[in-house]
């Protein structure tokens, strides 16, 4: 046998080992990523069913419905807002998520990350503790204590700080807090994990060339740690667009968010194409803005280069 | 000449103090300096001397616990780091990654909020002067350690520090380049006339680039001097030991006279030194010698020289390193000139007498 032949033959197998030992990740990542994204993408073109499902009839119906609403009588499409109100909605009320997170997160991560080596571990577990508890309990909790009846807006007015109670409950800013609260830790952990490998000597220098403290965050730290902010930032304001028991417990159902909106397509509407095609819309919305924010970060990094 | 010159930093009766209580650490124990202006100051020592912690006082980053530090006269101790018109190069550089070389050089002038033409020049200027001009646009992580060495040296210089303090700036490049860069940074301190304060472990260096050495050790500085007081006049055990090769004998003092002191050898030699202070006869004090200044004498081994037998010559290309067995068993080192072979070889079992240059013997004070 020649040695391009021995050569070729060990190659094959090493693609093939390769090959299986990544069979479960792809698998996994196919069937239950890929696939039903496909499934929603295919029912999003389809036409509802009187009870729920769907009739395998195509239509562009449900992106159509996003924008207009067909007149009862004649049928004629008229530019509707509704929808595109919640989204917006939606995007303000997971920014604004997003920012508080992030204002409180990163004090929180520089303070963990600036612990003694032997304490922080206990500090990154105690930021961890929430979440050992379903999101349901944890929001309906938080219910109790902003809800008007609750202890915040008493203990508020025993102090005599305010005559009658806040309205925090069922409201955007009720939504907020409760986004906030759920999502923290996603901002914190990532964040947590950038700073701790942050070159404090850096800070030292920038001190030494009569930066002050504001100038050594903003110029010197923030800069640094930005990767971490991104990804927390990601991390958060992902799920705060789609959150669906936050607004709906904590909104009250008032104030729909899209994550609230889908539901009720599955739900109360049946109108599981609409809901598909709102499901498509907002990812489709993030992944372009993903790749957009991408592509600029690999432009800045070959211009540098 | 020198001494004409004005202070740049008084340190007065500075301690430091870290951790309380029984776990106290001093790492400055009472260190009182004077460093002149437009001087190339060293402050030598082994790790855990102290040298690292008297450079962050003064640069602002650690407080002393007592004692103050004075800015051509001006006391600093209440101002931090970004107050203070002393800048800092970095053990590890320090240089930010996310900036360019040239915004790196460029960053003290922004905060010190001078005008971008302004900014320009300096940093062009400055560039030039460290040889990296035309590294500008590089990011500071794509450099060589002796290239990031000389933009850390250029950001510290950019805002024309009165003081510059350098952290063992050359410890982390290869021996080439440290050599190289030593003769660059004094050519620097003369052109720039700025004060350096320069902390090292490295002798050599300490020799080669200051005008004056602090030796330090526990916290203490043992002896102030130009590099040639402190090889060749070393006040104590320690200073003698840590700079350069040399030999110790300890003797007894027989008589002192008009500063001179007469002392015997455990083997019966006689010695003279320059007595230190407070030396009486029958004190028991250490000498040193250095190993370049004693000679060989074949012919004449009488009673009041020390008489040995070679031992093991070390051959070094530029010198051989003799190793002489002295008769009470201690063995002396001494250095011999290879240059003009015109010193009388001499081989393993040779008895030799050997001969101190004059004033080389070196009475300690401890």
């Amino acid at each position: 046998m020649s040695k391009r032949e021995d050569q070729l033959r060990k190659r094959h197998r090493e693609n093939l080992v390769r090959g299986t030992l990544l069979s479960p990740a792809l698998l996994t990542i196919c069937g239950f990523l890929i696939a039903p994204l496909l499934i929603v993408l295919v029912y999003s073109f389809l036409t509802p069913g009187t009870y729920g499902g769907v009739i395998w009839e195509w239509t562009f119906d449900a992106y159509i419905q996003f924008l207009f609403e067909r007149d009862i009588f004649d049928e004629s499409l008229v530019f509707s807002t509704a929808y595109l109100e919640i989204y917006s909605r939606s995007f303000v009320q997971a920014i604004v998520a997003t920012i508080a997170c992030f204002i409180i997160g990163f004090p929180t991560a520089y303070f963990i990350a600036t612990r003694p080596e032997d304490q922080k571990n206990m500090w990154v577990l105690l930021v961890t503790v929430p979440y050992w508890v379903n999101l349901l309990i944890r929001t309906i909790s938080m219910l109790f204590l902003i809800r008007n009846e609750g202890p915040l807006n008493h203990g508020l007015q025993s102090i005599g700080l305010i005559d009658s109670p806040i309205q925090i409950a069922y409201t955007n800013f009720g939504v907020g807090i409760g986004l906030v609260y759920s999502y923290l830790p996603f901002m914190v952990l990532p964040l947590y994990a950038t700073i701790e490998r942050f070159d404090f000597r850096l800070v030292e220098a920038a001190y030494d060339l009569y930066a002050d403290r504001w100038t050594v965050l903003f110029k010197v730290i923030l800069p640094i740690c930005l990767p971490g902010v991104v990804a927390g930032s990601l991390l958060v304001f992902i799920p705060s667009l789609g959150a669906f028991i936050a607004p709906d417990l904590l909104g009250g159902g008032k104030n729909l968010m899209i994550g609230n909106l889908i539901a009720l397509q599955f739900q109360g509407s049946r109108n599981w194409p609409f809901g598909s095609a709102a499901a498509m819309i907002v990812m489709s919305v993030v992944m372009v803005a993903l790749i957009v924010y991408t592509r600029q970060q690999t432009r800045t990094r070959i211009q540098v280069h | 000449m020198v001494e004409a010159k004005s202070s740049a930093v008084l340190i007065e009766h500075v301690v430091k103090q870290f951790g309380e209580g029984d776990r106290a650490v001093h790492a400055l124990a009472d260190v009182s300096l004077n460093i002149r202006d437009n001087e190339f100051f060293t402050l030598l020592g082994p790790s855990g001397c102290g040298k690292t912690t008297l450079l962050r006082c003064i640069a602002g980053f650690e407080q002393p616990t007592d004692g103050r530090i004075l800015l051509f006269g001006d006391e600093i101790d209440e101002l931090p780091p970004n107050k203070r018109p002393v800048n800092t190069v970095f053990q590890h550089y320090a240089l930010f990654p996310h900036m360019t070389v040239a915004a790196n050089v460029g960053f003290g002038p922004r905060m010190l909020k001078r005008s971008r033409s302004e900014i320009e020049s300096v940093v062009e200027r400055i560039l030039k002067l460290v040889h990296m001009d035309h590294l500008a646009d590089r990011r500071s992580t794509q450099l060589s350690g002796g290239q990031q060495q000389r933009v850390a040296l250029a950001r510290a210089l950019a805002t024309q520090p009165e003081v510059l303090l350098l952290d063992e700036p050359l410890s982390a490049l290869d021996l080439k380049l440290r050599q190289q860069m030593r003769v660059e940074l004094k050519q620097l301190q003369e052109e720039t006339g700025i004060t350096f304060i320069f902390v090292t472990h490295d002798q050599e260096e300490a020799l080669t680039m200051s005008d004056r050495i602090a030796v330090m050790s526990d916290g203490k500085v043992q002896q102030v001097g130009t590099p040639k007081d402190i090889y060749e006049r070393p006040i104590n055990h320690f200073v003698a030991d840590f700079i350069g090769e040399t030999n110790f004998f300890d003797v007894t003092v027989e008589g002192v006279n008009g500063g001179k002191a007469t002392c015997v050898a455990p083997g019966g030699a006689r010695l003279a030194a320059e007595a230190v202070e407070g030396c009486k006869v029958g004190d028991t004090v250490s000498l040193s010698v250095r190993p370049e200044r004693i000679r060989f004498s074949q012919d004449g081994a009488h009673g009041d020289s020390l008489n040995g037998v070679i031992e093991r010559p070390i051959y070094l290309g530029t010198d051989t390193h003799y190793h002489v067995r002295l008769p009470d068993g201690v063995s002396v080192l001494v250095r011999v000139q290879n240059a003009h072979g015109g010193a009388k070889p001499v081989t393993v079992g040779d008895k030799v007498a050997l001969r101190f240059d004059p004033g080389a013997v070196i009475m300690l004070m401890d």
